[in-house]
């Protein structure tokens, strides 16, 4: 019986990944009762705090729609061998032309929607493909010169908000774009007369309709279909998961490497841009000075690993981490438990969640062991 | 198979003693404040804040709780969540959350909500903005400076170039001017509030320009000032709180913003049913809302005190009133 389950976990990275979850759980668990708190009831407001109402829902699945695009970024350069710390900046390349494009072109939404992303995906793509030329032409470590551009990007950003005419009186945020170039559900409606009259009389709407909810999510999921398809079923994919394999293996193959890589980390910063662009449509509609990087492309890495680098994992993973990142700072103020432990729970079990691998070994060695004294 | 025993005996060793742990006592009314990405423990505002409202936690009758933001899209979410809780009143600490606590205003009339260093051109009635006059402990840190300085030179350090830091930057220019009409003022912005590294790089190239007296109104970048400070054995001015203790030798006084007393005056005035729903509240010297540090007389003479009193109740009774902004010290000049 047992054995059947070992021979099942090792082989189903699903069930894997469940079983992780649980153990960082219950080790957060051992931490919340050393320092005195009830865990049970901690986990119950973190689980109530995601699933408790259509809001909260809601509310997971719109943090979750970044994730899930820069875990792919990051698990799409993977694929190809190159490890993209660069998915923070190109987030913000993203979101910064977004709004640019957003706020100062005044076009009807059936084309401003369109033209606000492909300006957003040319721009964080061109933004990645600086890193792979650097790689491809004068073999930069690509980890170095995204680092760098990361910065680059924020002040960018930064700079941008302090154009004037760009910048809003009295604030340290840009103007907000334009009401075509939202991809909000109903913006307009929500917050126009009838609409909170019609919303009062319907609680279950109201509640939804609280929360930005976007088409953001469903362009992610569409868009991981796509990457899932030109990885596994176009010519470029075998071309450059191939230089990931292999890269001399893929040159003697007759593959051109270094445009592959060129091509890798543009599609990659694509993605990442294409979240900071979904993510100022359909739920900030402007950009802030940012004192420090916000963590989208940092979490995308933690959700490209959960992901095990494929891209419908990273669909689930950006959900899971989604989820842990909305549902478990709400522990805090039910428990009065201070931010710290609360941060170190949720450390850890986004920690086991991210080492399948290692508890994989773990049982394997037990297995040998056991097939030793037998 | 041991490993596994292990794991059971763990699991229903977690269940006893969860089991075991009692529920806290509720408290009549429930108060929570949102952070805003600097978190709780910031040696600045956010920190300031939570000490505002423990101690009303334990003076008044209330319960207290907060929850950090790691994003500034987490404002929103996270004034939901405390909604959600049943709080009778929440706290947006920040200026970047005016816009989220007037949507949310709007939309849950029921709810009362306040926020610090916030300014709402038409509040409603369950919505509370809450300034402070920074320009004016400014002023008198300034001319504090103004007077001890034996260089003719002194610096400021910015956190992050915007209106709020603006009011410390050209208060404090006035009031150097208006104790040292000779003295240059070396000024610079860190572009940060986090980056303490950065700050003291700052500072120690303006004491190496001749700065003796350096006045920072950057959070965190601070704490490298007033490092800086210490390892040259030069003097350095502290904000938002009285930094005397972390260096004191060296911090002869501080811009005090009482974010906590405006907090837990609020909070007061909620359960004593005089909530001042849809109006900003300014909080100045007048108010007890900002001052210098009281543990300013260790570095800075009797004589200079005494002068620094003449000045607070000359900009009490509004014959001095200290710059806020490169026009207003323009139109100065």
């Amino acid at each position: 019986m047992i054995k059947k389950f070992l021979k099942l976990f090792s082989n189903n990275v699903f069930l894997f990944t469940v079983i992780s979850i649980f153990l960082g759980l219950f080790i957060g668990a051992i931490i919340l009762l050393a320092a005195g708190f009830n865990p049970l009831q901690a986990y119950g407001v973190m689980l109530q705090g995601i699933f408790g109402k259509p809001k909260y829902l809601s509310y997971v699945i719109i943090r979750s729609t970044p994730l899930i695009l820069t875990g792919l970024s990051i698990a799409f350069a993977f694929r190809t061998g190159l490890f993209n710390i660069g998915a923070e900046g190109q987030y913000i390349i993203g979101s910064t032309v977004a709004v640019v494009v957003g706020y100062f072109i005044h076009l009807p939404a059936i084309l401003h929607i369109p033209l606000v992303i492909i300006c957003a995906l040319i721009a964080s793509g061109f933004w990645g493909g600086i890193t792979g030329f650097f790689k491809a032409r004068f073999g930069v470590n690509e980890v170095i010169s995204t680092i760098m551009l990361n910065w680059v990007a924020l002040y960018l950003q930064n700079f941008l908000i302090y154009t004037p005419g760009f910048q809003k009186p009295g604030g340290e945020v840009s103007y907000a774009i334009q009401p075509t170039a939202s991809i909000t559900f109903l913006d307009k409606w929500k917050r126009s007369e009838e609409g909170i009259a019609w919303l009062l009389d319907h609680p279950f709407w109201r509640d939804l309709f609280k929360t930005p909810i976007n088409w953001g999510f469903l362009i992610a999921i569409a868009v991981a279909v796509l990457v899932w398809f030109i990885l596994k079923h176009t010519t470029l994919g075998y071309r450059l998961r191939a230089v990931g394999f292999n890269l001399y293996a893929a040159e003697y193959g007759g593959i051109n490497v270094k445009k592959n890589m060129v091509i890798s980390m543009t599609i990659a910063g694509a993605l990442s841009g294409l979240a900071g662009a979904l993510q100022v449509m359909g739920v900030s509609h402007q950009i802030s000075l940012l004192a420090a990087m916000e963590g989208y492309g940092f979490d995308g890495i933690a959700v490209s690993l959960i992901g095990n680098s494929t891209p419908i994992g990273c669909v689930f993973s950006g959900l899971l981490f989604g989820g842990l990142k909305y549902g478990g700072p709400k522990m805090q103020p039910a428990m009065g438990a201070p931010s710290e432990i609360i941060n170190i729970v949720i450390g850890i079990i986004v920690f086991f969640i991210a080492i399948p691998q290692v508890i994989r070994l773990i049982l394997e060695f037990g297995k040998r062991k056991k097939a030793e004294k037998v | 198979m041991l490993n596994k025993k292990v794991v059971v005996l763990l699991c229903i060793a977690v269940l006893v003693v969860a089991g075991c742990s009692q529920a806290k006592k509720e408290a009549a009314i429930k108060v929570a404040m949102v952070t805003d990405v600097g978190g709780v423990n910031d040696q600045s505002f956010n920190q300031s804040a939570w000490e505002g409202l423990q101690r009303a936690e334990k003076e008044i009758d209330i319960k207290a709780s907060y929850l950090e933001s790691t994003q500034d899209a987490d404002y929103k979410p996270n004034m939901e969540t405390l909604f959600d809780a049943g709080n009778e009143l929440i706290w947006g600490i920040g200026f970047k959350m005016a816009d989220v606590l007037s949507e949310l205003a709007t939309m849950n009339t029921e709810q009362k909500y306040a926020g610090i260093d916030c300014f709402f051109e038409a509040p409603t009635p369950n919505l509370v903005g809450v300034l402070f006059r920074e320009q004016e402990p400014s002023y008198l840190v300034g001319y504090i400076a103004g007077k001890m300085t034996k260089t003719n030179k002194v610096g400021f350090v910015g956190g992050m170039d915007f209106f709020v830091i603006h009011k410390f930057h050209y208060g404090f220019l006035a009031g150097v001017k208006e104790g040292n009409p000779d003295c240059e003022v070396l000024v610079q912005y860190a572009d940060s509030f986090t980056d303490a590294a950065k700050g003291k790089a700052i500072a120690n190239q303006m004491y190496k320009n001749g700065a003796d007296i350096i006045f920072h109104a950057a959070g965190g970048v601070g704490d490298g000032v007033i490092e800086a400070a210490k390892e040259q054995n030069k003097y350095a001015i502290g904000v938002d709180k009285d930094q005397n203790s972390l260096a004191p030798d060296n911090v002869i006084t501080s811009a005090m913003k009482r974010v906590d007393n405006a907090i837990y005056n609020l909070t007061k005035t909620l359960v004593e049913g005089t909530f001042p729903g849809g109006t900003n509240v300014v909080y100045g010297l007048k108010e007890g809302g900002v001052g210098i540090a009281p543990t300013s007389y260790k570095h800075v003479s009797a004589e200079i005190l005494e002068e620094v009193k003449g000045l607070e109740a000359k900009i009490i009774a509004g014959e001095i009133v200290p710059p806020t902004s490169s026009e207003e010290w323009e139109a100065m000049q």
